[in-house]
């Protein structure tokens, strides 16, 4: 029996700063002092403030370290662990009032947030199964198989309002229902784990805190649809999710849990896994089923929708690792408790990634319905440097941006399609006044070129089109014409592409257009980029009277683009210069300026 | 995994286990003094003792933990006790040996063991 356990963060973002190295330290530690029989070390998932790892968590007293370095560990052991004085220099800052200790769960960060989908995030230790049943698990299952049949099963899903939470939001009831109604020898399982919106990371993030929550949720959909067999198919790129999962399985297998006639309800069912080479267009269903049946990932024309004919040509469901990790908590909690989260036509929580211009980066999971500005200026604690909010990217590449004017809307699946956007997976870029929309656009289409699998021409020669397009207007090149035909161009990919790569990768370009008109236009008409982004359109000049002649810019500049005598002002050659920024990040008097 | 009573015995021999994690705020406290007159007067084994007491029991209203010196050296081990009703109950001179009867009068059926509380010294 242990009096205290430390639970140190083995996300991913954690573990790039270092967390195993602070957790092996922390056991070598812990021995060396003779608290080995007392203190536990317990690698977690993650914790979601991904921005202060490394993290760890001590229990009873429920300390929140943050950035913890390896030099601190015997310093946490010495004083924390043998004598029970905290390390308040250690303490996540917003949790230490004058002579107090607040509760993790009334920072701001957490505050208003409300975990479902990620509530053993942090709390369990993913690689072992007997922590997952000791907070419910694998009991949702057991009441499925033994209490309900499949038809209430699929009712209670149905109730719930649960929509998928992969992006195009899709009644995962429906789906399900669908599935079960078509008779067929064999039907499969099949869950999404290929995420790969930049910028997106919860999947990854359940999957390695919590395993057995999406392998359970799997088995329930089995049962309600009639499959034995299911697959998750995941990027290769996650090794931590797939190394737990493997572990997590093999567990479920060693327990019964998965296997034949699981709780002797006569119902078999197992899962393996498939590792995706990291395509994105694989996160599309029908090319998902094909690259787990060993062929190229490319997508293929619907219907049949996989309901009917999916995998291997049998009744196939194909849910995201975010929809899975509901359905548990949906059948033990009931469906009441599930709908009085969230809006009308949106029910539950939704897990954001919170990136770009913002101080908490990281995983945040709301009920749907809070708005952008609770997200972005409470949760995220706002902009860094002092500036502005411009925008919002949702949704990746497929979704499009919020403008400021906009902050205040509930986000739901419905609200955000209303104003040219997407839930999309859950990616939540925010943007200050630096980022230039032009840009922005131009860099989503950059990635849909890339990405696109070249099957329909829409989408392999139009993506390509419009990133040429972009790259005049971001040059000066542009005329009033080409924004005209760039925006035609995008209607007629959305109609016309395959599948839901080229149907929504003009979001970005349609939405920022939608908004930021103007800046289109000052890049074409004006020939300036307002953001001072654009390199085509900005200049690097030298105000001769703020100049002190201290060389340093000089000297700092890679393309030897200036000139100048030691304390005399200096000057840059237009010519030469490659618009790299160096100089102005030297400068200690704040003489250079873009134009 | 053949029958729910299996995955309920697992359950509930892990809720035991994981309890110390509950960050719930209407618990039992038992805090005890670990600094160095603590640990020197033998408040280690007293503080192991709570642990398995506690989790033998069962008792997932409690929690067990420690804290720095405050100051009364000379009756250390020193073990306050904080019910969610804001009563604080002070033991001093704590031994493994007292701590069952502590957690049986005090922690389960709520009648302070008060012949090792502070209010005794002298009487």
């Amino acid at each position: 029996m242990y009096r205290s356990h430390v639970l140190v963060c083995g996300g991913t973002g954690c573990t790039s700063s270092g967390s195993q190295q602070i957790a092996q330290a922390l056991e070598e530690e812990i021995a060396k002092q003779g608290l080995a029989e007392e203190v536990k070390v317990i690698k977690t998932g993650c914790f979601g403030l991904c921005a202060l790892g490394p993290i760890m968590i001590v229990y009873p007293e429920g300390c929140f370290y943050s950035m913890v370095k390896l030099q601190d560990v015997p310093e946490i052991v010495s004083e924390h662990l043998l004598k029970g004085r905290i390390v308040k220099r250690l303490l996540y800052s917003e949790t230490v009032e004058e002579d107090n200790i607040k509760s993790l769960n009334e920072t701001d960060f957490y505050k208003k947030q409300h975990r479902v989908a990620l509530r053993n995030c942090g709390v369990i230790n993913p690689e072992n199964i007997d922590e997952y049943i000791g907070y419910d698990g694998y009991a949702a299952l057991g009441k499925v198989l033994t209490e309900m049949k499949p038809e209430e099963v699929i009712q209670t899903i149905l109730d719930s309002g649960l929509r998928g939470r992969g992006g195009a939001g899709f009644p995962t009831g429906l789906k399900w229902k669908f599935a079960a109604g078509n008779q067929a020898d064999q039907k499969y399982v099949c869950c999404n784990a290929d995420e790969g919106d930049p910028g997106a990371f919860m999947d990854r993030s359940i999957l390695e805190g919590d395993p057995h929550v999406v392998l359970e949720a799997m088995a329930i959909a089995g049962y309600a649809i009639g499959a034995s067999q299911g697959y998750i198919y995941i990027r290769a790129e996650y090794p931590i999710a797939v190394q737990r999962l493997q572990i997590a399985i093999k567990q479920a297998r060693e327990y019964g849990l998965l296997g034949k006639n699981i709780f002797n309800s006569g119902f078999d069912f197992d899962i393996d896994l498939r590792l995706g080479a990291g395509a994105f267009v694989c996160g599309e269903e029908t090319a998902l089923m094909t690259s787990i049946e060993g062929h190229r990932g490319e997508p293929r024309p619907r219907p049949p929708f996989p309901a009917v004919k999916g995998l291997f040509q049998k009744p196939t469901i194909l849910n995201n690792v975010e929809t899975y990790a509901n359905v548990p908590r949906i059948i033990l909690n009931g469906v009441d408790w599930f709908r009085q989260m969230g809006t009308e036509k949106s029910k539950g929580t939704k897990v954001f990634a919170l990136g770009g211009k913002i101080h908490n980066t990281g995983l945040v999971e709301v009920p749907m319905g809070t708005t952008l500005r609770e997200i972005v200026e409470e949760i995220g604690g706002g902009i860094p440097n002092g500036k502005k909010f411009k925008a919002a990217q949702t949704g990746g590449p497929s979704g499009g941006c919020i403008p400021a004017s906009l902050i205040d809307t509930e986000i739901d699946y419905d609200n955000l399609i209303a104003i040219g956007s997407m839930m999309g997976s859950g990616g939540l870029i925010v943007m200050d006044e630096d980022t230039c929309m032009v840009d922005i656009a131009k860099f989503f289409l950059e990635f849909t070129v890339d990405e696109s699998c070249g099957k329909c021409t829409p989408c392999r020669v139009g993506t390509k089109r419009m990133y040429e397009m972009l790259d005049k207007i971001s040059k000066g090149q542009a005329t009033m014409e080409d924004l005209d035909k760039l925006e035609q161009l995008c209607y007629f990919i959305k109609e016309n592409s395959l599948c839901g790569l080229g149907q929504t990768a003009p979001n970005p370009v349609l939405s920022t257009l939608r908004y930021f008109r103007h800046e289109y236009e000052a890049h074409i008409v004006d020939k300036v980029c307002p953001a001072g982004v654009c390199k085509g359109l900005v200049t690097y000049n030298i105000d001769p009277d703020k100049c002190k002649g201290c060389t340093l810019c000089a000297r700092a500049c890679p393309a030897g683009a200036i000139s100048g005598t030691v304390k005399n002002p200096h000057t840059i050659d237009k010519n030469k210069c490659v618009k790299c920024g160096a100089c102005m990040e030297k400068c200690r008097f704040n003489a250079i300026y873009k134009k | 995994m053949k029958s729910l009573a299996e995955l309920k015995a697992i359950r509930d021999k892990m809720q035991s286990a994981v309890n110390v994690r509950d960050g719930e705020e209407n618990k039992i406290r038992v805090v005890i003094g670990m600094a160095t007159c603590g640990i020197a007067a033998g408040a280690r084994p007293v503080l192991a003792a709570f642990t398995e007491e506690v989790a033998k029991r069962n008792l997932s209203n409690v929690a067990v933990t420690q804290t720095g010196c405050i100051g009364l050296c000379q009756y250390e081990p020193i073990v306050e006790v904080y019910t969610p009703d804001g009563e604080k109950t002070t033991y001093i001179k704590m031994t493994a040996d007292k701590v069952a009867r502590v957690v049986t009068d005090h922690l389960v059926n709520g009648n302070v063991v008060s012949e090792y509380t502070i209010g005794n010294i002298g009487k």
